[in-house]
C-alpha cells in the first residue's frame, strides 16, 4: 500500500512538474520533451489502475509516435527560440482562469473521490480496454473513429496542398 | 467473445504475478519477490554488460574474417581482451561539450538511449524455467526461478512501446549536438525509425493472432502446442518482415543511414566522447541484442529444442539468438547501404504493402480454418489498426 502511494505521489509530481515545464520552456524541444514526460508519467498511474494495456498504448501512440512527429517537424522547421510572454491583459486574465480551474478541479477531486467505491480500480480502469476491445459493440465505434481520423488527415492534406498553376 | 473475456479473467486469478498487479497489490511476501527481482536485475544487468561488450569483440573479429583483414588480435588472449581496453581507453578520454550545444538534451540523450535499451529487456524471457541437469527446478524460498525479470500481459507490446522511445535519444543527440551532421542524422534516424516500426508492429500480429496473447512466455507455450517446426515454417513471412524492419529499426548497415559514415562524418554522435559516446554505443548494441532475443522468442520458439529427443534448454535460446546476431553481422560485411530514397520507397511501398497482405491472409485463414479464440485476436488487430491510423 504504501509502495502504491509512494509510485502514484512521485507519478503525479514528474507529471506536473514536467506539465509546467512543457509551457514554461523556451526551446520548443525542450518542451517536446518534457511532454514526452509527462505521457510517460501519465503511463505510470495507468499501469497502477491495473489497465497495462492502456498503458502502453499511451506511450506507443503518444510518446512514442505523435511526439516524434512533432520533434521531427521542429528539428526541420529548426524553430527559434520563443519570445516571453508579453505579460499584459491577456496574460493576467489566462492566469485568473487558470487558478478558478485549478481551484474547481481541485474540489471536484475532493468530493469525488469520497464517493468512489472501494474498489475502483477494477471498475474504473480496469476494464476500460476489455470493453473497449473485447465487444464488437464498441469495437466497430472505435474502427469508425479511426476512419474518421483518417478522413480528416486526407482533408488536411488536401487543404495544405498547393493549388496546381494552369 | 466471453470466452476470451473469461479466459483473461482466469489467468489473472492463477495467481501469476505480473509486475504491473505487483505494484498495485499489498503483498504481504512483497520482500521476498523485490529481492528475487533484484538478484535476476543483478545477474541479467551484468550479464547484459559482458555481452555487449563480447559482442563489439565478436562483430569485428567475424567483419574481419569476412573482409580478409585479422581484426583486433593484439590485446590478450586472439584479441579477447580487446573490448576491455577499449572501455579504458574511453573511460579516461575527455568530455567534451560542443559550443551552442542544448547542455540539458545533450546530457539526456545517452541517458535516454542506455535506459529504454535496458527497460526492453527486462520483460525478455531468457530461456523459460531454470532447470539444471540433475537438480531439477532451481527455486529461492519456494518459488520457482524463471530467466525473465518481468512476465507482462503486454510484454510484447511493451517492448514495442520502450523501443520507440529509444529513439529520441538519436533524436535528441542529433538535435543538441549544434552540427549540421549530427542534426541530419537524427532527423534521418526519426523518419527512418517511424517508417519501419509500422511494418515491424504489423510482422507481429500473426503470431500474437496465433498465441492470442502479448505474454511471451504465452506464445513460447503456443509454439510448444503447435510444434516449433510448422510454427517456424508457418511463421516465415513474418519473420523476414520483422528481421529486415528490425535492422532499420537498430539502424544496422543497409539501414546504417542515421550515421553513415561517408557523409555525416559519424551522425548523429559525431560531437559525442568519452563514456557518452560508449552509452550510446553500448545502446545500440543492446538494442541489437533485444531484437533477436525477441526474434527467438516469438519466430524461432525460444528455448524449444528444434531436434526431437533433445532436450528444451535455455542454451537453445542462446543458440538461436547468438545465430541471428551472427545474421546482422554477415549483413553489415555482405549488403551495401541503401540510398535515402530507396530506404524510404522500400519501408513505405514495398515492406508495408507486403506486411499488410499477410497480415490480412493470416487473418482470413483463421476465420475461415476456425480458431479457438477469436477476442484475443481482434485486440491484436484492433492494436495494429490504431498503429495504423496513427
Amino acid at each position: 500500500m504504501i509502495l502504491e502511494v509512494i509510485l502514484f505521489y512521485g507519478a503525479a509530481l514528474v507529471a506536473l512538474i514536467s506539465g509546467i515545464f512543457v509551457v514554461s520552456q523556451k526551446n520548443p524541444i525542450n518542451s517536446a520533451f518534457s511532454l514526452i514526460i509527462t505521457m510517460c508519467a501519465l503511463a505510470v498511474m495507468f499501469a497502477m489502475l491495473g489497465s497495462s494495456f492502456i498503458a502502453v498504448l499511451q506511450i506507443v501512440v503518444y510518446a512514442g509516435a505523435i511526439m516524434v512527429l512533432f520533434l521531427f517537424v521542429i528539428m526541420l522547421l529548426n524553430a527559434k527560440h520563443e519570445e516571453g510572454m508579453t505579460g499584459g491583459g491577456i496574460g493576467r486574465a489566462a492566469l485568473i482562469l487558470g487558478a478558478i480551474l485549478a481551484i474547481e478541479s481541485m474540489v471536484v477531486v475532493w468530493k469525488g473521490s469520497a464517493a468512489l467505491p472501494q474498489n475502483h480500480k477494477e471498475t474504473v480502469s480496469a476494464d476500460v480496454a476489455r470493453g473497449l476491445f473485447a465487444s464488437p459493440r464498441f469495437l466497430y465505434a472505435f474502427e469508425a473513429t479511426s476512419i474518421l481520423i483518417l478522413a480528416a488527415m486526407v482533408g488536411a492534406v488536401v487543404v495544405a496542398r498547393k493549388e496546381k498553376k494552369k | 467473445m466471453d470466452a476470451g473475456r473469461r479466459d483473461l479473467r482466469r489467468r489473472e486469478g492463477e495467481g501469476v504475478v505480473t509486475s504491473m498487479e505487483f505494484l498495485s497489490s499489498a503483498n504481504k511476501e512483497l520482500g521476498i519477490d523485490a529481492l528475487i527481482s533484484l538478484i535476476k536485475i543483478a545477474v541479467i544487468f551484468n550479464a547484459l554488460l559482458g555481452l555487449f561488450s563480447l559482442m563489439t569483440y565478436i562483430e569485428r573479429r567475424v567483419l574481419a574474417f569476412m573482409q580478409f583483414r585479422r581484426g583486433p588480435n593484439r590485446v590478450g588472449w586472439f584479441g579477447i581482451l580487446q573490448p576491455a581496453a577499449d572501455g579504458i581507453k574511453l573511460f579516461f578520454k575527455e568530455e567534451f561539450m560542443p559550443e551552442g550545444a542544448n547542455k540539458l538534451l545533450f546530457f539526456a540523450a545517452p541517458i535516454v538511449s542506455i535506459i529504454t535499451a535496458y527497460v526492453s529487456l527486462a520483460v525478455v524471457p531468457y530461456g523459460g524455467p531454470l532447470r539444471i541437469p540433475f537438480y531439477g527446478q532451481v527455486t529461492i524460498l519456494g518459488r520457482p526461478i524463471d530467466i525473465q525479470m518481468a512476465n507482462l500481459d503486454v510484454g510484447v507490446l511493451f517492448i514495442f512501446a520502450i523501443t520507440a522511445l529509444g529513439v529520441y535519444g538519436i533524436v535528441f543527440a542529433g538535435y543538441s549536438s549544434n552540427n549540421k551532421y549530427a542534426l541530419i542524422g537524427g532527423l534521418r534516424s526519426s523518419a527512418q525509425m517511424f517508417s519501419y516500426e509500422l511494418a515491424l508492429g504489423m510482422s507481429w500480429v500473426s503470431v500474437i493472432m496465433a498465441a492470442g496473447s502479448f505474454r511471451l512466455t504465452d506464445i513460447v507455450a503456443t509454439t510448444e502446442k503447435w510444434g516449433i517446426w510448422p510454427w517456424m515454417i508457418l511463421q516465415s513471412p513474418a519473420f523476414i518482415i520483422y528481421m529486415i524492419a528490425a535492422c532499420a529499426e537498430v539502424n544496422r548497415t543497409p539501414f546504417d543511414l542515421p550515421e553513415s559514415e561517408t557523409e555525416l562524418v559519424a551522425g548523429f554522435h559525431t560531437e559525442y566522447s568519452s563514456m557518452k559516446f560508449a552509452l550510446l554505443q553500448m545502446a545500440e548494441y543492446i538494442n541489437m541484442i533485444t531484437v533477436c532475443a525477441l526474434a527467438s522468442n516469438m519466430f524461432l520458439g525460444g528455448w524449444l529444442s528444434p531436434i526431437p529427443f533433445v532436450p528444451n534448454s535455455p542454451l537453445w535460446f542462446f543458440l538461436k539468438m547468438f545465430f541471428l546476431l551472427f545474421v546482422f553481422i554477415w549483413l553489415r560485411a555482405t549488403v551495401p547501404r541503401f540510398r535515402y530514397d530507396q530506404l524510404m520507397d522500400f519501408g513505405w511501398k514495398r515492406l508495408i504493402p507486403i506486411a499488410a497482405v499477410w497480415v490480412v491472409l493470416y487473418a482470413g485463414a483463421t476465420a475461415f480454418f476456425g480458431e479457438k479464440r477469436p477476442a484475443p485476436a481482434t485486440i491484436a488487430a484492433s492494436a495494429v489498426a490504431g498503429e495504423v491510423a496513427r
